[in-house]
């Protein structure tokens, strides 16, 4: 492999090092160099939010990040948001809530809703559907998504 | 305002609740291993190099320069297919059908459209692959396209195949066309129909091609060991279907093909054709590594899917009272590349909602330069109900008669005879159109300026097919349910629930696995909306088994005979001996020191039609100034028989309309003059965002199917069948003018109003 | 993708020596959603990739009300909308830096990759033209201005030199009654790429009654993106009225020279800018009163 290139970095909180070439995207080195499959492909451009995970508190696309700028960086993917107690009030509000289908698409909704709840709480219908236009899912029809939002609302606050 | 109704007949313990599936801790916590996470010992990238022309004769083709690339493994084109090296004579009547289906998996001589695979790599990475693939030379001469059935029907088209003549109803053509079949359905007496008419009216539409949309792109992950086993992980709805067709196109032998299902993230239809998987196993048995091979978003687009691009013709004749006396019906399918477009199914769904006493359906079936089109949900049924439904709700509009009355005035019920023949037992068409009218949506008034309703019917046929399960009985008093139907969207949970209802045990206490094709009975594709029906029905027998086996070692144990034993809610009893008596999870902790454990198995193939309907409708408002479409309320109401899970009937409904909703206002197929594919991206194909939607409510109907133990029809087809008709007609009544081609996208109704 | 080098310099003379150091072969990286997509697509390759986000020049808002707003080159759009003198100062492009691509996009997008990217359909760029913004540019042999509606010069191309970066773009502070909007038109209500765009910046005297002056620049009708000097000009001492604002809509739409392709056609491109100038001007003149 030519020039591969040494990064430090964080990963769902655990200092992570890895090796990879400056051509790799984050997706690529998440799933193909460090096993963390979790995170899906699902365009490679940036279109449908499959891939999406927290970058220094902000959400991203990580097929539209390259591996090495995850140097010094903090990132948060599915595999970091459920706890060794039990699932996060998100993932259990898509799990009874019947938000998944095929499931595909779930860790990227569940990174972006967690990244928006975090922030906005209260968030209403208009404003869930806003934030989550960047993340496509063809199975649902996205009602029964809108719904578990508003659910994991309540269980966050309960 | 958003709701979900269920109109239940009959309630269960554990069926018609809805309990969390099994695999949703996986799926919700990334864990779920879907195909292009499969991970194996010395596993080389695969990178398919595909045509750039939509129509081209391939001169030569030169791997040199891939081959000597470093890190490259293997290189494969179609003269490494084993039909490259089968003459003719020692393939008799299979050399049509086999050369077909070779050439769409690596094209030989002809490149047929845009993504047509012409050669693929292995290599230590996907770059590398990619960097390799791109120094295949080839050479070709390229040739005009036939882009649209209308092109490819003309007298002077371009051919596609030189060796393809029209079936003319059942008699091959002496003339080599574009046209692989013409095919009718006929009843009654068309011209006595239109006779008795008072008002006769005939429209014509277009529709483009769509694709699946699935998030997933295809992948497939092969390894052909030295001693000739060929193991095969991948995405895919019908895991016995691509054993087969990777058997027949590498002439392997079935029983050494392993077809492992990965978690799938989605089909619709788009994900029974075996694309990637002979490619994969090519490149494995040349490189003597396993092969991992996935598609990018744009060789999706380009190379898998989509739903056929159609010109219809629809004339119908009803009289003042709003009987429809005739219907005469011409439907012409893309069938893409190669034959086999779904317009028969088309011809047989585009009348089935109403009993039509004198009618006649001409179907063609016609090859353009596109990829081959796969099934999408309904295959065919959408596209003839826009025709269908456009021309009623215009009917409508002229005698002014309300469309829900009029579509009860001829709504199909049990002893209708549809023009294909079968006629309909117990069906629930009448109660969709009773419950539609009902609804609040329905009833409340739609004001304001550049507003309208729309109302539209759809069917699908919802057949059985071949399923397989195995129960087998743990100590604990749990079973482990195994199955060969991949679960698309929770129906792991919706059999799991009919295996529990049947043994009288709790939903929590059946575990349900999808194993490879190894380790089950011949199940078919996840598709159809036949899963639940059918794999639902497989373990319902298998519980039965296991019930009878259950009884028997009851029997054996209280020695006393088999008849003097029962079983009911899950609790084996003797008939006269109240002090014999044992719960299931008693039992099962005894079976293995009184004879050893339970396993019941059964192989179904269950021959009725579910025969599903659902009734929709629309409101929507246009933009005057720029033609833009929003939706501003939708209600689906559907028959779904009985509904095992609500929530994933539900989720079925909504996605089924949000797809048609896509179809009819902004997706589509945009090619260049030289049948090039502009928008392969979900950036420019423009699927429906979460921001582009309001709730979807629904109305789940339950008229029992006779032909099933729990009354199941089946779901999943149905809901994207109406939307294309409903939102036409909404749009037609918002502005004015009738719609007749879709998309109905901001341009298109900019124009109509211009 | 290609093999490619990747650096990130920590200083502005750092970057201009490794963006020199290779020519044309290099490429700036700032949020990457154009170019990582471009040179996995072929569409544009680079032996070099300069990673902007560590030198904070490129990096910085800054706004007094006396020169006005600095937007490093890099600023990802979501700390354009989460200024609060931005928010305060510039609706205008709070408009574009809230609707381009997705929540994810922006996390990531900036004002000056869209800019140098030089797409005819760049959402940031009227908006920047009609609020007469200017590019601050620097490269080897020193640092040059440029007017934002004189830098794309064509279809992915612009006046960057090799070797050269944009360090900023400065805008003007607001003048008294003044306002901006930014509006596109797209099929779907986000990811979409403009079928058109209208950017329209308005003065209006102490009254509320009467342009002082306006500025229209037009998105997706043309190789670049269209400054309507015309346009805008034509408002320039007009009593404020629906009759004033057609004149400019339709001197927009002359200026307006659109293509035909899957996302539009050359007529409807046309009626959009019409559309959407009477819209934004409408919205701007609001803005501009502080009726919103």
């Amino acid at each position: 492999m030519p020039g591969l290139v040494h990064v430090s970095t964080t990963i769902n909180g655990n200092p992570t090092d890895f090796l990879c070439e400056p051509r790799q995207s984050l997706l690529e080195v998440l799933r193909d160099v460090l096993g963390m499959t979790g995170t899906k492909e699902g365009c490679n451009d940036g279109n449908c939010g499959a891939c999406t995970v927290v970058f220094d508190g902000r959400i991203v696309t990580s097929c539209l990040v390259l591996g090495v700028e995850a140097q010094d960086k903090e990132i948060t993917t599915i595999e970091g948001v459920a706890t060794p107690e039990g699932l996060h009030p998100v993932q259990q509000a898509f799990l009874e809530n019947a938000a998944l289908q095929c499931g595909i698409c779930t860790p990227g909704f569940i990174v972006a809703t967690k990244a928006l709840l975090d922030r906005e709480p209260d968030a209403d219908e208009g404003r869930i559907r806003h934030w989550l236009a960047g993340n496509l899912c063809r199975c649902t029809g996205y009602d029964k998504i809108v719904r578990a939002v508003l659910d994991a609302e309540d269980k966050m606050k309960a | 305002m958003a709701s979900n109704i269920v109109l239940s007949e009959v309630e269960y313990n554990v069926v018609g609740k809805r309990h969390l599936r099994p695999d949703g801790v996986d799926k919700v916590t990334g864990r779920a291993q879907y195909g292009a996470d499969v991970q194996l010992t010395g596993l080389l990238q695969g990178k398919v190099l595909r045509s750039p022309h939509a129509h081209a004769l391939i001169k030569s083709i030169d791997t040199s320069a891939a081959e000597t690339f470093p890190g490259v493994h293997a290189v494969v084109t179609a003269a490494d297919l084993p039909f490259a090296s089968l003459s003719r004579e020692e393939l008799g009547g299979e050399y049509q059908r086999l050369k077909l289906a070779s050439n769409h998996v690596l094209a030989s001589d002809k490149a047929l459209f845009k993504g047509h695979p012409i050669a693929a790599v292995a290599a230590e990475s996907q770059h590398v692959a990619e960097e390799a693939a791109r120094l295949i030379r080839v050479e070709y001469e390229v040739l005009p396209p036939a882009m649209t059935v209308r092109q490819a029907m003309e007298s002077d088209a371009p051919l596609l195949h030189e060796d393809l003549f029209t079936s003319e109803l059942g008699e091959l053509s002496d003339k080599p066309s574009n046209v692989a079949s013409h095919m009718a359905f006929e009843t009654g007496d068309l011209d006595e129909g239109l006779k008795q008419a008072d008002v006769v009216l005939e429209r014509e539409f277009e529709t483009a091609s769509v694709h699946q949309g699935y998030i997933e792109p295809h992948n497939s992950t092969a390894f052909c060991n030295t001693d000739g086993q060929l193991n095969i992980w991948c995405s895919t709805q019908g895991p016995f279907v691509v054993r087969t067709s990777v058997a027949d196109i590498l002439r392997h032998p079935v029983s050494r093909v392993k077809v492992t299902p990965m978690e799938i993230g989605g089909g619709f239809g788009g994900k029974i054709t075996a694309y990637l998987e002979p490619i994969a196993a090519l490149l494995s048995r040349k490189s003597g590594r396993p092969v991992k091979v996935l598609m990018t978003r744009t060789e999706v687009f380009e190379a898998s899917g989509p739903a056929p691009g159609t010109w219809m013709k629809v004339k119908l004749g009803v009289t003042s009272e709003g009987k429809i006396t005739a219907a005469d019906i011409f439907l012409a399918f893309e069938a893409g590349a190669f034959p086999g477009s779904p317009v028969m199914q088309g011809a047989a769904c585009a009348l089935a909602c109403y009993d039509v006493p004198n009618a006649r359906i001409n179907g063609y079936d016609v090859v353009v330069n596109k990829p081959k089109t796969a099934a999408y949900r309904a295959p065919g049924s959408p596209q003839a109900a826009f025709a269908v439904e456009s021309v009623i709700d215009e009917i409508c509009e002229q005698m002014g008669m309300d469309p829900v009355e009029f579509r009860l005035r001829n709504a199909s019920r049990e002893g209708v005879r549809r023009v294909e023949g079968p006629i309909f037992r117990r069906i629930g068409l009448v109660e969709c159109l009773e419950a539609a009218r009902n609804h609040d949506h329905y009833k409340a008034p739609l004001e304001g300026p550049n507003r309208g309703r729309g109302v539209a019917a759809g069917f699908w046929f919802n057949r059985g097919f071949q399923s397989a399960v195995n129960i087998s009985v743990n100590p604990d008093g749990t079973v482990n349910l195994i199955e060969g139907s991949v679960d698309i969207g929770g129906s792991r949970a919706s059999i799991a629930q009919q295996a529990a209802e049947t043994l009288g045990i709790a939903y929590e206490d059946v575990k349900p696995t999808v194993v490879d094709t190894d380790s089950i009975g011949y199940t078919m594709v996840t598709g159809g909306s036949r899963t639940t029906f059918a794999t639902g029905w497989a373990a319902i027998e298998a519980a039965e088994d296991v019930k009878t086996q259950m009884v028997e070692r009851a029997a054996r144990i209280w020695d006393t005979p088999v008849e003097d034993v029962q079983y009911i809610d899950g609790v084996l009893s003797h008939k006269s001996d109240p002090e014999l008596r044992m719960t299931f999870r008693e039992l099962a902790r005894q079976l293995l020191g009184t004879g050893g454990g339970i396993t019941g198995a059964s192989n179904v193939d269950p021959t009725g039609e579910g025969n599903g309907f659902g009734v929709h409708i629309v409101d929507v408002e246009v933009d005057p100034d720029t033609g833009k479409t929003t939706i501003l309320r939708y209600t689906a109401v559907q028959d779904a028989g009985k509904a095992i899970h609500p929530s994933y009937v539900e989720g079925q409904m909504q996605g089924g309309v949000v797809q048609g909703i896509g179809w009819a206002l902004n997706e589509e197929y945009f090619f260049n003059d030289q049948g090039q594919m502009m928008n392969s991206s979900f950036l420019d194909y423009r699927m429906p965002t979460a921001l582009d939607l309001p709730m979807i409510d629904t109305v789940i109907v339950e008229v029992a199917n006779p032909g099933h133990p729990y009354g199941v029809r089946g779901v999943g087809e149905v809901p994207i069948v109406p939307p294309l008709a409903a939102i036409g007609s909404a749009i037609s009544h918002a502005v004015g003018r009738r719609i007749d081609r879709l998309p109905a996208n901001p341009g298109a109704v900019l124009e109509a109003l211009s | 993708m290609e093999a490619i080098e990747f650096t990130t310099p920590k200083t502005i003379d750092e970057a201009v020596q490794a963006m020199a150091s290779k020519g044309d072969r290099a490429r700036a990286l700032a949020g990457g959603t154009d170019l990582l997509v471009q040179l996995r697509g072929g569409r544009r390759s680079a032996d070099l990739v300069v990673d902007l986000k560590e030198v904070p020049e490129l990096n910085e808002i800054s706004y007094s009300p006396g020169s006005g707003l600095t937007i490093g080159a890099a600023t990802p759009c979501y700390r354009l909308y989460a200024n609060a003198d931005v928010a305060a100062n510039y609706p205008g492009l709070v408009d574009s830096a809230s609707l381009i691509g997705s929540i994810q996009i922006q996390g990531r997008a900036s004002f000056g990759g869209n800019l140098c990217n030089s797409a005819p359909s760049a959402d940031a760029i009227p908006p920047m033209i009609a609020l007469g913004a200017v590019a601050n540019i620097i490269g080897p042999s020193g640092s040059r201005q440029v007017p934002v509606e004189d830098f794309c010069t064509g279809p992915g191309r612009n006046v960057l030199e090799p070797g050269e970066l944009l360090v900023s773009i400065n805008i003007p502070a607001p003048a008294a009654n003044s306002g901006a909007n930014y509006l596109r038109f797209i099929p779907r209500n986000e990811m979409d790429i403009a079928v058109a765009g209208v950017g329209s910046a308005v003065v209006l005297d102490a009254s509320g009654q009467n342009f002082v002056s306006a500025r229209i620049a037009l998105a997706s009708v043309a190789p670049t993106p269209v400054f309507c000097k015309a346009a805008g000009d034509s408002l320039a001492g007009k009593a404020v009225s629906d009759e004033a604002i057609e004149e400019a809509a339709r001197l927009a739409m002359e200026d307006a020279k659109p293509i035909t392709d899957m996302r539009g056609t050359i007529r409807q491109r046309i009626h959009l800018v019409g559309v959407l100038t009477r819209r934004t001007l409408n919205n701007a003149i609001k803005r501009a009163r502080g009726e919103e």
